[in-house]
């Protein structure tokens, strides 16, 4: 803060020092994040309600008359039950399948889905072998999907982790505001793709379309073919090694490598000239993230 | 919000008004204030059909003098009609306030129009060859029940369910707009257009009537304005891209075309399946499902991308 000086700052502990920086503690009140976070805990990375499930214990569900809500009611009563996988049948575009599965699960959906299908997620394995519509696996925490055909625009919007994977193309505004995870698209994407992106990687293996990455505040977008254009305080980054090696592992893991390899890829990143997370305060910038 | 759809059937006909119901129902969600479609069936040369209203829905509950000013109204229409020298072969009312004429006529049906629609309260909703428009208050299910248009065949059709967020909930501002006086092409729209005033008096000055205040029936106007002065039906929805501000995604359907634009942001949904023998669209997938529940292949168009198909 301006009122400390670079003196001051160095003669304080790290404790002292992050304080009087603008940094602050504070006791979450959020009953799951309480929860979750209690450092006497055993060690665990479940949440303690998330019911023990066996992957080998499979059943299937036939949404066909049944209403969204009735199906994922359903999904959290065969969980409860000890079943850890879970084929719907006949979807037929039903909206907001799958959302809110905050433990491990292998759930397939055999079909495709409507609006906001997988969202919210923290932990599940996810395949549906159709095409979802806007805002696939929107907000997601953590976790893997897998989409077998196209998907509708905000593709991944907001996510924060996990890997999303779509083989087909997507629609526009790909990745827009997300804040870390991975965005992988085997085909193209529409315009302003990672539009106010945050953190995490988008890779397109295909064309983008106009203003990719605009308004980004930061993360990295790799393109395999044609950029339309480039937004606002994007700019094109030198592809390392690093890089390199990342990409041939995760496209590698999907299935989704190119013949002619990774070299071809654009590497996007934000240009840091607009208002960035470098220029705020550490206290604003705690606010934001 | 506004759910549209639309489908064309390539070289044959189908039962369109049971499908397009269908469809429309599964979009009920997205605007339960009025439902309309744009059916089309096997065009009649030298025959028009002739949907129009003399009445709003909600007019019929404002005391019984309505009913005799409905009665003076058709009057006044069918004499009109006599002037013009348009043989009346049918005259059939599904409900009080909106009726359908089959009629013979030789010659440019516009100043019939036109004169027709000097009528107080009386708004022509479609005239055409192979076009009939309808649309009312309520979900598709009620809509096509009252016109009976579960059993509809014909090669194409757009259908719309309206959440009123522009204009009232009335027939006047419902979709489908019949793009007057231009025969037998209609236009639905999701979306909002935030030039409305300015392209409205340049089309006005054009001198184009109209009827609502709702930014969609620009659309309508505008393009019967471009295919008055042979722009194609591709080229007038590429240009409205570039002409039209604002968010939209809408559709086009003429005697044998149905056309699809969407605007610069891609900001409103389209769902699309082609094969070799049928096209749908919907604003949703849920609503392509209701007519195809067999796995299909859907993709959504991009920003600015323009479609045309034939039937």
């Amino acid at each position: 803060m301006a009122s400390v000086s670079d003196a001051e700052l160095k003669q304080m502990s790290q404790e002292e020092r992050v304080t009087a920086l603008g940094m602050r503690t504070e006791q979450l009140t959020g009953k799951s994040l309480h929860i979750e976070f209690d450092p006497d805990a055993e060690e665990r990375f479940t949440y303690p309600w998330a019911p023990e499930v066996d992957f080998n214990k499979r059943t299937e569900i036939d949404t066909v008359d049944m209403t969204t809500t009735e199906v994922n009611g359903r999904i959290r009563e065969l969980m409860a039950e000890g079943y850890g996988t879970i084929v719907l049948q006949n979807p037929r575009g039903k909206h907001s399948l799958g959302v809110g599965i905050l433990s491990k699960l292998n759930l397939i959906i055999e079909g495709s889905t409507g609006y906001f299908g997988v969202g919210l997620i923290d932990g599940p394995n996810i395949r549906i072998n159709g095409r979802v519509g806007w805002s696939c696996g929107e907000n997601m925490m953590s976790g893997t999907v897998m989409i077998e055909k196209n998907a509708g625009s905000t593709f991944g919007a907001a996510i924060r982790g996990g890997d999303l994977v779509c083989r087909g193309s997507v629609g526009s505004r790909t990745g827009i505001d997300m804040k870390g995870g991975t965005i992988i698209v085997g085909g193209d994407t529409g315009a302003l793709s990672g539009f106010m992106m945050q953190r995490g990687r988008m890779v397109v293996c295909g064309n983008a379309g106009k203003n990719l990455g605009d308004s980004m505040y930061d993360g990295t977008i790799y393109v395999g073919g044609d950029i339309k254009s480039c937004g606002v305080d994007a700019v094109e980054a030198e592809l390392t090694n690093l890089d390199k090696a990342w990409l041939t592992r995760k496209l590698t893991q999907y299935g989704l490598m190119p013949e002619k390899g990774v070299d071809h890829f654009t590497k996007i990143v934000a240009g840091k000239q607009l208002w960035n997370y470098d220029n705020l305060e550490p206290s604003e910038k705690k606010l934001i993230l | 919000m506004c759910g549209i759809a639309g489908l064309i059937h390539k070289g044959k006909s189908s039962n369109v008004g049971g499908e397009m119901t269908a469809m429309l129902q599964a979009l009920k969600h997205r605007g339960p204030d009025s439902t309309g479609y744009a059916v089309y069936g096997k065009p009649t040369e030298g025959d028009y059909i002739m949907r129009l209203k003399v009445a709003e829905a909600e007019d019929m509950h404002k005391g019984r003098g309505i009913h005799q000013v409905i009665v003076d109204r058709i009057a006044a229409v069918e004499e009109i009609l006599a002037e013009h020298g348009a043989a009346v072969k049918s005259k059939e009312s599904v409900t009080e306030y909106a009726l359908r004429f089959v009629l013979g006529h030789e010659g440019d049906t516009s100043v019939m129009a036109e004169h027709i629609e000097e009528t107080e309260g009386v708004e022509i909703l479609s005239l055409g060859n192979g076009l009939e428009l309808i649309k009312d208050l309520g979900d598709a299910a009620d809509v096509a029940g009252l016109y009976g248009l579960d059993k509809f065949k014909g090669t194409h059709s757009i259908g719309h369910t309206r959440m009123a967020t522009e204009s009232d909930v009335d027939i006047r501002s419902a979709h489908p707009y019949w793009a007057f006086p231009y025969n037998d092409v209609s236009v639905v729209h999701n979306g909002q257009i935030t030039n409305y005033w300015i392209m409205r008096r340049e089309m006005e000055r054009k001198g184009h009537r109209f009827m609502s205040n709702c930014d969609s029936e620009l659309l309508a106007v505008y393009t019967a304005h471009n295919l008055a002065n042979g722009i194609t039906l591709e080229q007038s929805l590429r240009n409205s891209i570039e002409e039209i501000d604002g968010v939209f995604t809408y559709l086009v359907a003429t005697k044998d075309q149905l056309g699809m634009a969407k605007d610069t942001m891609a900001a409103k949904p389209l769902v699309l399946y082609e094969s070799d023998d049928l096209i749908a669209m919907a604003s949703e997938e849920v609503a392509i499902r209701a007519i195809l529940p067999e796995e299909i292949d859907t993709y959504d168009p991009y920003d600015e991308e323009v479609r045309v198909w034939q039937a």
